[in-house]
This record gives C-alpha cells, structure tokens and sequence, in this order.
C-alpha cells in the first residue's frame, strides 16, 4: 500500500511537472510567436477565446505571472484549454477527444502485444542459451532497435502500400465507408490498421526481448533458481514460476521506461500513415502554428503516458512479494 | 603518522596496478576482441571517414541541381537523382557531417550531465540525492519526444545548435540512474573506505577512484545518447521542425516525403537517407550491446566463455543449462 501511494504521489507530481512546463515554455521563448498569432486573430475571434490565448501565452505583461499560473492551473484542471484555430469553432478537448480511441486502439493494443510477444520470447532465448533462438534473435534485435521507426513505416508504405498493392497504405479507413459499429467499417479499419501496427510491432519488440534476456540470464544464476533445480521441481515449472516471474518484475519497470519510446515513435508512425489519431494531430497542429491545440495534446499524451506507468508499478506491486510484505 | 603510511601503501598498490596501462588499451582490446563491438567499430569508422573528407568522396556538390531530375539509377549516379535535379548519392555523403555532429556533441553533452546528476546524487546521499532523484525519474517518464516538438514549433525551424541543446538537455536521464545505482553498489567498497579514511577530498576520490572503474558503463551511456539523438533528429527533421536547409539526411527524408518520392518512382530518394541513419543507429546500438556483455560477464556468449578462461567453466556450466546431475555431482 505504502508503495502504491508513494508512486501515485510521484505521478501527481510528474503531472504538475508537465503542466508547469508547458506553462513555462512560451514564456522562455525569445519573440513569442504567439504575440504575432494573437494578433492576426483579434478581431476574427471572440473576446473571451483572445482573453484565453492572452493566458495562455503570458501576453498580458502588467498581469501578476503567480495568479496567472494559477488560473492556468484552475483552467487545466477543468479541462478548459482553450480554442483550437484549426477546427474553429470546435474546443480543444471536443477536438482531441475524437483523436483519442484511434491512437489508444492502435498504440495501446499493438504495445501489449509486443510486451507480451518480446517477453515470452526472451525468456525462452534465455532458457535455451546457445540454442538456434538465442543465437539469431540477440543480433537481430539490436540492429532493428536502431531502426527509425518512421523509416519502417516508409519502407511499409513503399513494399505493401505502393509496389505490392496488397494493403491500404493511407488513413485509418476508407473515405467511403461510414463510420458505424456495421461490421463493414469495423473490417474497413481493422484492414487500415495493419501496416501502422505492423511498424510499432517490429520495431517495439526488440527491446522487450533483450532486456527480458538478460534478466532471464541474470536470475538464472540465483540461489533460488538452483535450489528449484535441485529439489528435482519440472524444468517448466521452474522456467515460469521460478526465473520467469522474478525476470519479468525489471521488465516491468522497463515498459514503464520505455513507454516514451513507443509513444515518440508512434507520432511519427501515424504521420508516415496519415492515421487520425493523436500525434498525426500533434503535427497536424504544429503545421497549423495551432498552439492552444499543441499543449493540450502534449499535455494529454503526457498523462496516458504516466498512468501507464502508474499501471505498471501497482502491477509490479502485485506480482512483487518483496513489496507485498510492504504494503 | 605509521598508520596512515600503511593505508597509503595498500591503497595506492592496487589502483597503480589498475593505472598501469590507460584505461583506453583495456577499451580498445576489448572492442576488438567482441565481434558485436568491431562491426559496430567498422560501420562507425566508416560514416567518420564520410563525414571528414565529403568533398572528396561525393562526385558532385550538395546543393547542385544541374540534373536531369528523378533519373533512376545509374553508374553517373548511383542512387539516381531527387525531384529537384540533385544527386541522392552526393547528398547522402554531405549529410553525414551532420548526423554524427549531433550523435557525438548530444552524447557528450548528456553523457557529462548524466555523470555530474548520477554520481553526485549516489554520493551525497541524504536530501540532495532525493531532489537529483526525483528530477531525473521526472524526465525519465515524461514523454520527450512530443515536449521537444513543443519546444521546436515554439522555435519554429530548429538549427543545429538548438536541436543539440535540446537533446542533451532532455536526453540525459536514463545515463544517471544508472550510473547512480552503480555508484551506490561501489560506494562501500574497500578502496573508497581506504581513500577516504588518508583523508582524499570528496571529488579526488569521485574522479581519481570512481570514475575509472565505471568506463565502460559512462561509454554505454554515451553510445546510448549518441543514438537516441541520431534518431529522434532525423524523425525531427523529417517532420519539418528542422531547417529546411540543412545538409542532413533528415532534411533529405522531409523532401523526398514532401515530393511524394516513393509514390513518384523514386523510392531510393526516401529509403537511402534511412539506411543511414539505420546504419549509423546500428552502429552505437552494437557497440552498446557489447559495452553491455563487457561490463556485465554473464551476458556475453557462452563459447567464447569457454574457451576465454577455465575459471570461468562453473559460470558458463550453470549458464548452459548443462544436465542438473552433472551440475551438482560437481558442485557437492
């Protein structure tokens, strides 16, 4: 329990942390860009939106910066972040709610298969050290991790998409089709997901399969581990019960680690796809100088990240018996 | 005056057997004796030669347009031309300087900020190790990638020196919290109690005695930074937060997807500049991978193993998996 509250605290605060950020950033910056935005705005957009951006930028110079922090913070909290340029007259959070699904049904899904898929097979490489696995997937592996991810969605784009025609290389589904719960559309994105998946996928799961490796091997060489062998307990079960449920407690950390990664590299990816999801919007906005719409983004992107996070470490808490007794 | 004589003597015998040789031949025999570590050596020797000597190598300019533009491949160029006219041969080899301009200064800069946060945070214990803690798992966690491209719409057009800034400044985390750890399990070691109780100051024994003995460790969070800043400025540039002048392969991908390069039949303008960075990525990535099996034994192959030192056959023994009677008929 102890534990669980004390990583809920540091979440807390990492998300102060990237809110105050996000604060500080367009005031740091030399000729804020934003004097020149509001400006080309006045008069094109209602008062109380201007006033907000005025916020927002730290343009009003003769306003205290402490309550305009604070009622930063007071707009943040309630999810009030202002108008997006872009889809005027639209809110920033109407507009990113819709973003939302597609990037957590793709990024979300294609994660924990990785985690899952890397994790079971570093465990058997490690099992079987030296064997046609082990020998093969280690080099593999840290050559792909060097790989932009962007470059294989290129490339996907290129073999599938374009020479091949085999898979729909653009969007996330058909301009034809109607968005519904009908079994068309739903096959219809299922089809336009494949490739993007395809490309976090490939790229993602080297990670897990070399750490969860060398945990494996390090475990192996534990008292623990040498005492199941010689109580005579089945390969199999000291395989999972013994060195796979201790290895697999890093791993754990290390997709929290990693998390970033994934996320960074599915920006990129959705940008390659042109997949309506959160970081295509990101960019989207970027390319749009759509600044209201760039933080929220940021500032939502920031929070999945750091409640997967949180999710890892009650996960660990769980499976760990060393923190168990803590708790 | 007795006492501290003999401390001096037995503190000082072993860590001048350590020095006897510069901590760089141990490296150096250590890259060549790892095929991971050479091929990842080679690949990085190669882009350096790219890099200093461009205008020898390139056969045309980088900024020459006098061709025939989306020409396919051919001896005159070998990865024909872009939609502009250029040559996607000689644009890939002046590209290079950039690339690993930002992979080394990225890598110095966080690899220095990662030392400074990581040991001083093992090594003050107490209340400031809280704080560096704290603020390093912070920018551990928080997403970077997004933040930096935050930070470069704000900057609009990112040059060199902001994307090394930048990336020094937000790539330096994952490097401390290692070194921080491996700082914690030396710090009550015998040598350090011995340079402590003959009196050395707090920052002769940190760079004298510690530093050294974490080499390898300060070299892996180097390759890892150069890496991580290899590809996250390419992806940068690539998007459109670069300049869009720059001679870099990212600035190459960013036009090649401008001009629709793989759906206008000129794949190789849109895969060659990532081959490069893949390549360049692969190389700190398997320099690394073998920093890694250096530092940490059990991790290296188990034939070389073998072979490399009998003391070593218990180890490799128990990490073959070889038969359970065998294992422990030997160890009873």
């Amino acid at each position: 329990m102890r534990f669980i509250l004390r990583r809920t605290g540091f979440f807390l605060f990492t998300m102060w942390a990237a809110v105050t950020v996000n604060f500080v950033i367009p005031r740091l910056m030399p000729g804020n860009p934003a004097l020149a935005m509001i400006a080309r705005y006045k008069g094109h957009i209602n008062g109380q939106a201007l006033k907000a951006l005025e916020l927002l930028f730290g343009v009003k110079a003769h306003v205290n910066i402490v309550s305009e922090y604070f009622t930063y913070l007071d707009n943040i909290i309630h999810g009030r972040f202002g108008t997006s340029y872009t889809f005027f007259p639209e809110s920033v959070s109407h507009e990113v709610l819709q973003a939302i699904p597609w990037t957590l049904g793709l990024v979300g899904v294609t994660t924990i298969l990785a985690f899952i898929l890397g994790t079971l097979i570093g465990l058997v490489s490690a099992w079987r050290r030296g064997g046609l696995l082990d020998s093969m997937l280690p080099p593999i592996f840290v050559i792909t991790s060097a790989f932009p991810y962007f470059w294989i969605a290129l490339l996907c784009v290129w073999l599938f998409g374009i020479k091949l025609n085999w898979l729909p290389e653009f969007g996330g589904y058909a301009y034809q089709s109607t968005p519904g719960w009908q079994w068309s559309f739903i096959s219809d994105v299922l089809v336009h997901s494949i490739l993007p998946a395809t490309t976090i996928l490939v790229t993602s799961i080297g990670g897990w399969i070399l750490t969860m490796r060398n945990n494996v091997i390090s475990v192996l060489g534990e008292d623990y581990v040498r005492m199941a062998r010689a109580k005579g307990l089945k390969p199999w079960t000291v395989m999972w019960g013994y060195a796979g449920r201790n290895a697999i407690l890093p791993n754990l950390t290390g997709f929290a680690m990693s998390l970033g990664f994934v996320v960074s590299g599915a920006i990129l990816v959705e940008f390659v796809f042109n997949y309506p999801g959160v970081g295509w919007m990101l960019l989207d906005a970027v390319s749009n100088e759509d600044y209201p719409l760039m933080q929220a983004l940021f500032l939502l992107i920031t929070l999945a990240v750091l409640t997967a996070v949180l999710l890892a470490d009650i996960a660990t808490a769980l499976l760990d018996a060393r923190t168990r007794d803590l708790a | 005056m007795a006492v501290q004589t003999i401390f001096r003597h037995q503190a000082v015998e072993p860590s001048a057997s350590r020095r006897r040789r510069p901590p760089g031949a141990n490296l150096w025999r250590a890259v060549r004796h790892n095929r991971k570590a050479t091929a990842g050596a080679l690949l990085l020797l190669f882009f350096l030669v790219l890099a200093i000597f461009p205008g020898q190598i390139a056969p045309y300019s980088y900024a020459s347009t006098n061709f025939a533009p989306a020409l396919p491949p051919s001896a005159a160029h070998w990865f024909g031309t872009t939609a502009l006219g250029q040559d996607i041969f000689s644009q890939l080899v002046y590209g290079t300087r950039e690339s690993l301009i930002i992979a080394f200064a990225v890598g110095g800069l966080s690899t220095f900020i990662s030392v400074i946060v990581g040991v001083s945070a093992a090594y003050l214990r107490g209340f400031a190790d809280g704080v560096l803690s704290l603020f390093t798992d912070v920018l551990l966690v928080i997403p970077t990638f997004p933040l930096i491209i935050l930070i470069a719409a704000y900057v609009r057009s990112a040059g060199l020196l902001t994307i090394i800034i930048v990336l020094g400044l937000l790539g330096w985390s994952y490097g401390a919290r290692q070194l921080r750890s491996q700082v914690l399990s030396l710090r009550d070691r015998d040598f350090l109690e011995s340079a402590r109780v003959r009196g050395e100051r707090s920052l002769y024994i940190i760079v004298v005695e510690v530093l050294p003995t974490m080499t390898s460790l300060i070299v892996a969070s180097f390759l890892g930074a150069a890496l991580y800043a290899v590809l996250t400025a390419a992806g940068l540039q690539f998007i459109g937060l670069g300049d869009p002048n720059a001679q870099s392969w990212g600035t190459m991908l960013y036009w090649a997807e401008n001009n629709e390069a793989l759906g206008a039949g000129m794949p190789l303008w849109a895969i060659m500049p990532g081959v490069c960075v893949a390549l360049l990525g692969a190389s700190f990535a398997l320099l690394n991978y073998a920093f890694d099996e250096i530092s940490n034994p059990a991790l290296r192959p188990v034939r070389k193993m073998m072979k490399a030192d009998l003391d070593g056959l218990d180890t490799a023994a128990r990490l073959r998996n070889v038969p359970r009677a065998s294992r422990l008929g030997r160890e009873a």
